[in-house]
Parts: C-alpha cells; structure tokens; sequence
C-alpha cells in the first residue's frame, strides 16, 4: 500500500532466493505487493511494506521465506 | 427428506372410516387459510426440527448427494443491518456466529465454486451480499466466530480446519470439480500444499475483497494486482472507531475515579467540592484526549505527520487540547494547572493512537514493538509529571 507506510528497517522477513522454485505463490497471497517475480525467482521489491503477516510463509512450498516478529 | 415423509403423514391421519375432514359447521372453521401452516406460508416447514430455530438468513434448501444444504439469501434484512450495527459498535461483538459447515447461494451444482469463510456473521453477511449474481457454495469454518484474516492470524482459520470441513461436509460429493476458493487473506492461516496433500482439493486464492469476486470469478479466477492488495480508505477507518471507543470505555472509567480522587486533593487534605469542581475540568481534558485518540487519529492517519501512531496521538492531542485552552485556563485559575491537564490530554491521546496500530491493515508487530519500547515510558512519565503538577496546582 502506497499511501499507508508505517516504520521503516523493522520487518523480520527473509527470503533465501537459492531456495526459491518459482512457484509466485508469495506474489499472490502477499497483501502488500511485498514480492515480484524476476526471471523466474520471487525478489523483496518492497521490504518496507512487510507487516509480518506470515501468508508468504506459509505458503511458500520451498520453505524459502521466513518472519519471525516477536510478541506481536 | 425423510422428515417430509413423515409430515405427510401426521397430515393425513383419516384414510378410512368416518372422516371429519371435509365437514364444516361454521365458515370460521374452514382452516385451509392462514391460520394453519401449510406449504404456502411455512415453505421450510418439512425442515423444521424440535428445538431448532430457522435462520432468518435461509431462503430454501437444496438437495445435494451430501443431503439438504440450506440456501442463503444475498439481500440483508433489518435484523441483518440492525446487528451489523450494534456490532460496529462493540455490542455482542464476541459472540456473533453462523453455525459452521456448507450453504450454497443461488442456484449451484456440482460445478460450482465452492468459496471458503469464516463463521463471524460480521464476515458471512458482507460475503452473501457482495456476490451479485454469482451462484455458488459456501463453506464456513469454524473460526470462533473471528474474521477471516484475524483467525488466519490466531491459525483457527486454518489448513486442519479447511481440511477437516471439507470431510465433515462430504464436499467431493457436492461438487466434480477438486479446488476451492480461499479468501486471499485466509493465507496466514492455510499451506495450499498441504491442503492439497490431505483432501485432494487445489486451494485458489480468491482476492482479498469480497466485492471482488464476480470480477475475480469472469476473470477465470484469476485477480489483478488491485484485487490483492489491501487499502485503508477514510470509511473503514471511520467504521472502526466506535469498536476503538468502546474498548476504551473500561480503562476510560478507572480513569476518571483517579482524576476525580487527585482533583479533591488540596490545602485541606481532601475536598469533595474540589474534586467536583476540579475533577470536572479533568474530564474534560480527559474527554479532549480521547477523542483525539480514539477518532481523530484513526480517520486523519494519513495526513498526519509522522509514522510512529503514537507521535501522530502527540500531534492531535496537541491540536484538541490547544483548542480548550480558552476553556481549561479560566475554569483552573492557574497555568500550572492548565499545563498539567495540557500535559495529561496530549498522553492520553498519545495513547490511544498508539492502540491503534492493532487496527489497522499494514503494522507490523516489531514495527509497533519498537513504537511501544520508545512511547509507553514517555507516556507514563508525562502522565506521572501531569499528576504533580495538578496536585501542585491546588495548593
């Protein structure tokens, strides 16, 4: 979302593109157009939008992303 | 069915000998009319069971390989409305379900999509009257009575759920086809994969608005980039306030027993007329910053500086408690006093906005962790400086 930004370098996301298969699941559940897909390996293009919601996560059929906040 | 057959034959219990039926002593006793329920004004009569009430939302039932599965309509009657209402507001919030498992809207078949939501009936009514002309099945998961993404969140919107409904409603009885749609927002919740593994059903992410869905559905089930991300207009803001205020009331209330007990604190130990006089002004400072909090925040957040909710509170509590200087300082008498309720205002505010980053569509936990490591000591101390200074200030 591009008019509702909230603090910047926080999100716990992490995304190993080694493990990537290309699948595009994470650019279809994520609700914040977090990930693009860039020759056939999913990309952060948008970090600072993460929420942390984990639909990426667990969705990603590789086990390539993870988020990890805290209490929450 | 079986229930009909038996109807049918409580109705017709004169099959030989001496019948009464077709004698009429006075026209009053003619009883074809309205006063004896028949097929016409009780339709779902044959549905009825003992100590079970029909739900205002069921048109009809369907027959299906799986057995009868009630029908909903897609127009909300004034119940509907009423309630919706009453639980903006916080009333019966917690407790507002529709009974899990499969419903089916306009005419579907076995090639119909089966569209996946939760059980808060906040959820089910908006879905059943976004769908246009879409005939389609519905299967609600048992979710508490939470919305989709917060059960997703909490995992009782969940793969075992889908899984585990998809069983217990013979859905591969229902329908030919082996995919269901799940609201793209229900993802936090499911692993497609592993749905697929353990049902045999493909899981489609549907988009993320329900008002969506007859374009996502013409589209081959396929939703554009709009369709997938989730927006915070001024209305949804606005709507969620009255659930902020009500929230708030609790703590609202404890608050205004300490502001009256330190406003009667003074020269002679304690004064109830102090602590009425004084105390009222309190609460109106107190008031000041709630609003500011609860509502003002929440529907001017983006045109307010900053990204941190609680500076945002700082700015409009500044704002709202400026405005009832005029006030504030004639009825204290003193500026001391007038700073401290100033003071006391802009933390509440500070506060409230901070809360609700719980809200809102796009915090991230660490992000409002980080917030609240910096703001809440900030908050407490210029609460617990707001307090001296009043308590000075009647002296």
């Amino acid at each position: 979302m591009k008019d509702f930004r909230y603090l910047e370098d926080v999100a716990t996301l992490v995304l190993d593109e080694e493990k990537c298969i290309g699948c595009g699941l994470c650019t279809e559940v994520c609700p914040h157009a977090v990930f693009e897909m860039n020759q056939n390996r999913a990309k952060i293009v948008d970090f600072n939008a993460c929420m942390e919601c984990g639909a990426c996560v667990s969705n990603c059929p590789a086990d390539a992303i993870s988020v990890s906040p805290g209490v929450g | 069915m079986e229930m009909k057959q038996t109807r049918g034959k409580q109705e017709n219990p004169n099959r030989s000998g001496v019948s009464t039926a077709n004698v009429q002593i006075m026209p009053a006793m003619d009883m074809s009319g309205s006063a004896y329920g028949t097929e016409e004004n009780r339709p779902l009569a044959a549905y009825e069971k003992p100590g079970y009430e029909l739900c205002g939302y069921v048109d009809r039932f369907l027959e299906t390989e799986a057995g009868p599965v009630p029908s909903v309509r897609r127009v909300l009657d004034k119940a509907d409305r009423l309630s919706t209402i009453a639980v903006r507001c916080g009333i019966r919030r917690h407790n507002y379900l529709v009974s899990p498992g499969l419903y089916g809207i306009g005419k579907p078949d076995t090639g119909s999509e089966v569209l996946v939501t939760a059980n808060y009936k906040l959820t089910f009514d908006h879905l059943r009257s976004a769908l246009g002309n879409v005939s389609a099945w519905i299967l609600v998961l048992d979710t508490r009575g939470v919305n989709v993404w917060c059960a997703a969140g909490k995992k009782t919107f969940s793969t075992r759920e889908l899984v585990n409904r998809i069983r217990a409603v013979s859905l591969e009885t229902v329908v030919t086809h082996r995919r269901v749609i799940v609201p793209q927002l229900g993802a936090t919740g499911v692993s497609a994969r592993q749905v697929r593994e353990q049902s045999g059903f493909r899981v489609v992410y549907g988009p993320v608005r329900a008002c969506d869905i007859p374009a996502f559905l013409n589209n081959g089930r396929k939703a554009d980039k709009q369709m997938r991300q989730v927006t915070f207009p001024l209305f949804d803001r606005f709507v969620l306030t009255p659930v902020e205020i009500h929230s708030a009331l609790k703590p609202m209330g404890i608050t205004v027993l300490v502001l009256l007990i330190l406003s009667g604190i003074g020269p002679s130990f304690f004064s109830f007329q102090e602590a009425w006089d004084r105390g009222g002004t309190a609460l109106l400072a107190l008031a000041a910053g709630f609003l500011s909090g609860a509502v003002l925040t929440p529907v001017l957040l983006p045109f307010l500086p900053s990204r941190k909710f609680a500076f945002k509170g700082v700015v409009t509590g500044s704002l709202c408690a400026a405005a009832l200087l005029p006030v504030l300082v004639p009825a204290v008498g003193s500026f001391t006093g007038a700073a401290a309720l100033y003071i006391f205002s802009v933390m509440v505010s500070s506060h409230l906005a901070m809360n609700f980053t719980g809200a809102t569509p796009f915090t991230s936990p660490s992000g409002v962790e980080k917030e609240m490591k910096q703001y809440i000591p900030l908050q407490m101390a210029g609460v617990l400086v707001s307090a001296g200074l009043w308590i000075y200030s009647a002296f």
